[in-house]
């Protein structure tokens, strides 16, 4: 079996998700019996066109960013979106609460219209090109990521949860957040994380974006059981750019 | 003899972040030398604004995903500052672990899969794995340590969940601190083994020296990551923290999409070596002793010798570590709830990040909502100094063949670790 060839690509972030692949420790090893990475240039000097696989991380935040990502879709037979920041757009998506000028001038002052310092609202890549599959979170979870690589390796479709981080933090035993009198994004937000922030006394920020149809109504039940409203969940569900059409 | 030199590296590799190098000579000349940073601006500052103070650990840990502990201790320690919110002894002595556990993570990471190849005539690390198995796996087993050490203490190994204004969400158990003080232990056979590696390939590192300011945390009693004043080479006057803009002095270079810093010249320099510089004297034994062993002395100047004070610091964080869980362990854990009331204010917070002194200021609305934010980040203050590295160093070099000068240069870069995704973030907020 030819080993699957894989790029890695990063755009706006802050590269915490390719540094999960090196957090594969010993695993990598076995991973690398599967795949050849043929460009990373967080990790290697090579660099290649000749590629299977692409693996973006990073929102599309500039224009010349968005010309480089088409030719990357070009070359790639199938292309993966890495974290948040590729998948949702992540707390990228903050800035789009603001008008662009606003935001360039509160960074850079009097500087702000220098033309390297250009952005636009950001996008996730989805909204760019078309992504194959998702490696959602913020960081990703590395055994997922593992597991969607191993399954594009062997030719088999790789299934990601569709149900809520309620459903892994029950299976923890947790008490739920919203007993402590917090705003928790669990009841809506895709699982996959094993419910990593409500098991470590916080709620959950919805890094992994919203599941396909999230039971609205039970969430909006539970929001007025305990006393809060849906503009305070909306306000949370900004924080990692999970779509407001609710 | 006569030749033209052209260097064009666009994004240069195994750093995290953009970067690009720009060198033309003619004739032994060196007519352009310059370090660019064209990294995608983020506006992390701006983004801020608004959000309640509770969640702005969460959003600006996602600056950096190599000193996202860092970069949440920054921020909790300037809103704890804000608010006038003092921490027990127990909180602070967890923090510091932790935040160690990110040294290890982050030095082990940039001298063993990011510079190693370098020393190895390797463009990865990836050929290493076959050629030098055994080292790779030392590597690696370090580098696990780091990642445990932070999962067992923040909760994750990047992006904290346990650090919050005023303590943790919740802490360790003693099992858990005995599992990590184990670990710890277990790892100082490997730290020898990469002591031994390192020093074995030591001449590979270039001769260059640039005498330069370094600036970093300094405190009379210990080798600090967390407390203590701003303290400059150059100076004998340490300056609070609260007046960091009075050291960074930043300013916009058309070079790069990160501010670029200077205090008593055109450029300092921040990070291990220039803690090493300013803190030698306070090393525990075993990392004196490393440092030692490298011939590592106060007043190196040597940028490419940043690497050689990150093995050292490694020591020093595991040697420190490890009293600081006995330490823990005597006195006892306890569970200490956290409650904090929103206060209008304004403060600073300050940590060493892996890659140097990082500065975060915010201001405060009386419901807890940020209406400020200036952050200054270590490789931000590093930019002018690599650039009047390059102007020095590539006349020394310029005879060599093209390639030597460019992976020189691309080494020299390296050195320094940059963390450009994190530099570019700055602002232009005057605080009254």
């Amino acid at each position: 079996m030819s080993k699957l060839k894989v790029a890695f690509f990063d755009f706006a972030c802050c590269e915490g998700c390719q540094l999960q692949v090196y957090n594969m420790e010993e695993e990598i090893l076995d991973l690398l019996e599967l795949i050849e990475p043929v460009e990373w240039r967080e990790a290697m000097s090579d660099q290649s066109d000749d590629y299977d696989v692409a693996i973006i991380e990073g929102s599309i935040t500039r224009i010349d960013d968005e010309k480089r990502i088409k030719a990357i879709r070009k070359n790639a037979k199938t292309l993966i979106a890495l974290g948040s920041c590729a998948t949702t757009g992540g707390v990228n998506k903050l800035k789009n609460n603001f008008e662009m000028q606003d935001v360039r001038e509160y960074v850079y002052g009097k500087d702000a219209n220098m033309p390297h310092l250009d952005t636009y609202p950001t996008k996730a890549v989805n909204e760019v090109v078309k992504v194959d599959y998702m490696v959602h979170g913020c960081p990703i979870n590395v055994k997922e990521f593992s597991y969607i690589v191993r399954c594009l390796a062997i030719g088999k479709e790789p299934k990601i949860p569709n149900y809520p981080v309620c459903v892994e933090c029950k299976m923890k035993e947790n008490v739920c957040r919203f007993e402590y009198g917090e705003i928790c994004l669990g009841p809506i937000t895709r699982a996959g994380c094993d419910a990593k922030c409500p098991s470590s006394g916080m709620w959950c920020f919805g890094c992994r974006g919203l599941i396909d149809n999230p039971n609205v109504n039970a969430a909006k039940d539970v929001m007025a059981e305990y006393g809060k409203t849906i503009d305070d969940l909306r306000s949370k569900m900004l924080l990692f750019g999970s779509k407001q059409e609710y | 003899m006569a030749k033209t030199v052209k260097i064009s590296v666009n994004h240069v590799t195994r750093v995290e972040g953009h970067g690009n190098i720009r060198l033309r000579a003619s004739d032994g000349k060196i007519e352009h030398v310059e370090w660019q940073v064209p990294e995608a601006p983020r506006f992390f500052e701006a983004m801020v604004r608004g959000r309640s103070f509770e969640d702005i650990q969460t959003i600006v840990s996602r600056i950096c995903g190599i000193c996202s502990v860092t970069h949440s201790m920054a921020a909790i320690k300037g809103i704890e500052d804000a608010m006038g919110i003092e921490v027990s002894e127990q909180t602070e002595k967890l923090r510091i672990l932790c935040h160690y556990g990110e040294q290890v993570e982050s030095h082990i990471l940039h001298v063993g899969y990011l510079v190693a190849p370098d020393l190895l005539g390797q463009k990865s690390v990836i050929p290493l794995v076959k050629s030098h198995t055994h080292v790779v796996k030392t590597i690696i087993r370090l580098h696990r340590l780091g990642n445990i050490w932070m999962e067992i203490i923040g909760g994750r190994m990047t992006h904290p969940i346990t650090l919050k204004p005023g303590g943790f969400t919740v802490i360790p158990s003693e099992e858990k601190l005995l599992e990590l003080k184990k670990a710890m232990e277990d790892a100082i056979p490997d730290a020898k083994i990469l002591i031994e590696v390192i020093l074995s390939l030591a001449d590979k590192f270039p001769a260059f020296e640039r005498d330069t300011e370094y600036i970093a945390l300094n405190h009379p009693d210990y080798y600090t990551f967390y407390h203590g004043d701003i303290a400059s080479t150059d100076t004998d006057e340490k300056v609070p923290i609260r007046e960091f803009e009075r050291v960074a002095n930043e300013y916009i270079s058309p070079q790069s999409t990160a501010k670029w810093c200077k205090w008593h010249r055109d450029s300092y320099a921040v990070g291990a070596l220039a803690r090493f510089n300013q803190n030698a004297e306070k090393l525990l034994p075993m990392a004196a002793d490393t440092a030692k062993q490298f011939g590592l002395k106060k007043g190196a100047c040597n940028p490419y010798l940043n690497n050689i004070a990150q093995v050292v610091e490694c020591v020093q964080v595991i040697e420190h570590g490890l009293q600081l869980i006995d330490e823990l362990l005597t006195t006892g854990l306890k569970p200490e709830p956290v409650k904090v009331e929103p206060k209008a204010g304004e403060g600073v917070g300050c940590v060493e990040a892996p890659r140097g002194i990082l500065f975060h200021r915010y201001a405060f609305d009386k419901k807890g909502l940020c209406t400020k934010a200036n952050i200054c980040i270590p490789t931000g203050q590093n930019h002018a100094n690599i650039q009047k590295d390059f102007e020095a160093f590539a006349p020394q070099i310029i005879d060599r063949d093209q390639d030597e000068i460019r992976l020189l240069l691309e080494m020299l870069v390296r050195s320094y670790d940059p963390c450009i995704s994190c530099s570019t973030h700055f602002l232009n907020v005057e605080f009254v």
